[in-house]
């Protein structure tokens, strides 16, 4: 069984983010790393392929720069091998042509059994490509999956839902999309980490895959304004002497809820 | 303007996300509510908060809402009556629904707003980045209808007190290979106690519980206050509580009277989820954690010590 994992290289989370004044955009000129969310849908992969006892991980992923840093971490997981999308054009480009350029690349891949995705990714949330990428590949999917198992050509999934979860069973080809914590990522080792070195990675632009338009000009939106939100002021911190615990009390009296 | 809200349902009633979504789009022009499933039950109600029409697709059968709502909405469109903007509620059935269309419709989607303005046909929706602390607003430049997601308590839900609405029927077409994936049980996971975005009050664990089994404090002290436990995501990536738990940008978002922060630091992910609360207490070892900073009780110390004496304070009262 053929696995592609759709994977974000972001800005490393624990340094605060910052728009570019002149586009309005995420700022994405440091060194990216591989999104943690990311992670959980590697590791699935890899465990569905063992599974399977066939095929292989690939990885898939756009970047308006070259930076292959953060798919070196998923190839030194146990990926096979990894396209990059690579295109100062893609600059600005929203969910839905996001969805075009990964759908147009894992078809130039040779397409897959599954696909998978994050929920969303760390940096801007928006939250709608792996159901986006689906449609595009006129696919059936499982999103918010927390539990995927598959046997004879079929997926079953548990599917996160407001109430609890629905139990789906769904063919493939799919795509799915996984919960953080679905799985327990594992850590790169040394081998790993030299091997990922030598994996290919293809290279592709916008104009390979012939999706247009792409960046700014198919976003069909403009900033309108940037405003700093209405501060929270900080109240009262105290050091625990021992007796803190009484200050929530007498807080919670105060507030009438006890 | 013309606006359509992707009306849900629970328990036959129209959710709260719902009526918060009808009473804004109310505001802005004429609201036609868009209903997967049956809406029988609720196109009274729906009409109370100022739906005029009310599309439903009948029972999808196992489908799932992504694949089938997006495509009846689709043939509703190409049969003549197209919104100017569809309002979606930001949550696991809005998300799959609006990204569905936005391929049928090739039009981009704005997520995670939290207000919308029409003024002369140009709409525009306000999101919150960076944890909160910065207003992006953003207009749709390309042609209607406009596709939009709204955070939960955006908006305060008010009935208008309309009449009856028109129902209409919009089936599900024939949906091909996107449409074979089939819901099999559904799982209701029962919770004691209220409802984590709807509680009272939410004591939330982090990370510097250290270890799984201290959560069980969370636990006893969100069942004292009456309040619903929650979580870091830390804490539901690591396994230690289910993902339903999760406050923050990519779980809930609470706004609760009082919300308890023990062992949390404070990431912008996690802050977005909760800074609406009316009052806030963080417990955590370390001072300069950010949740010090937007809290109105800070205690800086173990939450080891802290909660165990505050669960017996608790419990000494009664």
């Amino acid at each position: 069984m053929n696995v592609i994992v759709c994977v974000k290289q972001i800005p490393d989370p624990a340094t605060p983010g910052a728009l570019d004044p002149g586009t309005n955009t995420l700022k994405r000129d440091g060194k990216l790393i591989l999104d943690e969310s990311d992670s959980y849908g590697v590791e699935m992969a890899l465990q569905l392929v063992d599974a399977a006892g066939g095929g292989e991980v690939s990885l898939v992923s756009m970047a308006p720069n070259g930076e292959v840093s953060g798919m070196r971490t998923a190839l030194a997981m146990g990926a096979a091998k990894g396209t990059l999308v690579s295109d100062p054009a893609l600059q600005g480009s929203d969910a839905l042509t996001t969805a075009k350029v990964l759908g147009a690349a894992i078809q130039k891949m040779g397409g897959a059994d599954l696909i998978i995705a994050a929920t969303e990714s760390s940096d801007g949330y928006t939250g709608t490509v792996p159901e986006q990428l689906a449609e595009v590949l006129g696919l059936p999917s499982v999103t918010f999956a927390k539990k995927v198992v598959i046997s004879g050509g079929t997926l079953n999934a548990d599917r996160q839902t407001e109430e609890g979860y629905d139990e789906v069973t769904c063919p493939l080809p799919a795509v799915i999309s996984v919960t953080a914590g679905v799985v327990e990522p594992r850590y790169p080792s040394f081998k790993g980490i030299m091997a990922a070195k030598s994996k290919p990675i293809d290279t592709l632009t916008t104009g390979d895959l012939g999706v247009t338009p792409v960046g700014w000009a198919g976003a069909n939106q403009s900033v309108v304004s940037v405003t700093q939100a209405e501060a929270r002021a900080a109240g009262e911190i105290i050091e625990d002497d021992g007796e803190a615990f009484a200050k929530i009390v007498a807080f919670l009296e105060n507030l009438k809820v006890i | 303007m013309n606006i359509w809200v992707f009306a849900q349902a629970a328990n036959g009633a129209p959710t709260t996300g719902t009526l918060e979504l009808l009473t804004k789009a109310r505001a802005l022009g004429t609201v036609t509510a868009f209903v997967g499933g049956d809406a029988s039950a609720i196109a009274a109600e729906l009409g109370n908060f100022g739906a005029s029409k009310v599309y439903a697709t009948g029972d999808l059968g196992g489908k799932l809402p992504g694949v089938a709502v997006s495509a009846a909405m689709k043939a509703v469109i190409d049969g003549g009556d197209s919104p100017d903007l569809i309002m979606f509620p930001q949550n696991y059935e809005g998300r799959d629904v609006v990204s569905r269309l936005s391929v049928k419709l090739d039009r981009t989607v704005l997520t995670n707003n939290v207000d919308v303005t029409a003024d002369g046909g140009t709409v525009a929706v306000t999101t919150p980045i960076f944890g909160g602390n910065v207003l992006v607003t953003t207009s749709f430049s390309g042609s209607a209808p406009h596709l939009a997601a709204f955070r939960p308590k955006s908006f305060a839900a008010e009935p208008a007190g309309g009449g009856a609405p028109e129902v209409v029927a919009a089936p599900v077409p024939e949906l091909g290979a996107t449409g074979t994936a089939q819901v099999t049980a559904v799982h209701v996971e029962e919770t004691s106690g209220p409802k984590l975005d709807e509680a009272a009050i939410v004591v939330s664990g982090g990370r510097g519980l250290g270890e799984a089994p201290k959560y069980e404090m969370i636990e006893s002290l969100a069942k004292l206050l009456k309040g619903a436990p929650g979580a870091s995501r830390a804490i539901v990536d690591a396994g230690w509580v289910p993902y339903s738990y999760q406050v923050g940008q990519t779980g809930k978002v609470v706004k609760p009277g009082v919300y308890i922060a023990a062992g949390i630091s404070g990431a912008t992910q996690h802050m977005v989820g909760m800074k609406g609360a009316k009052n806030i207490i963080a417990i955590n070892k370390d001072k300069e954690a950010p949740i010090f900073g937007i809290a109105d009780l800070g205690i800086v110390g173990d939450v080891h010590k802290v909660l165990p004496k505050l669960i017996e304070a608790l419990q000494a009262r009664g």
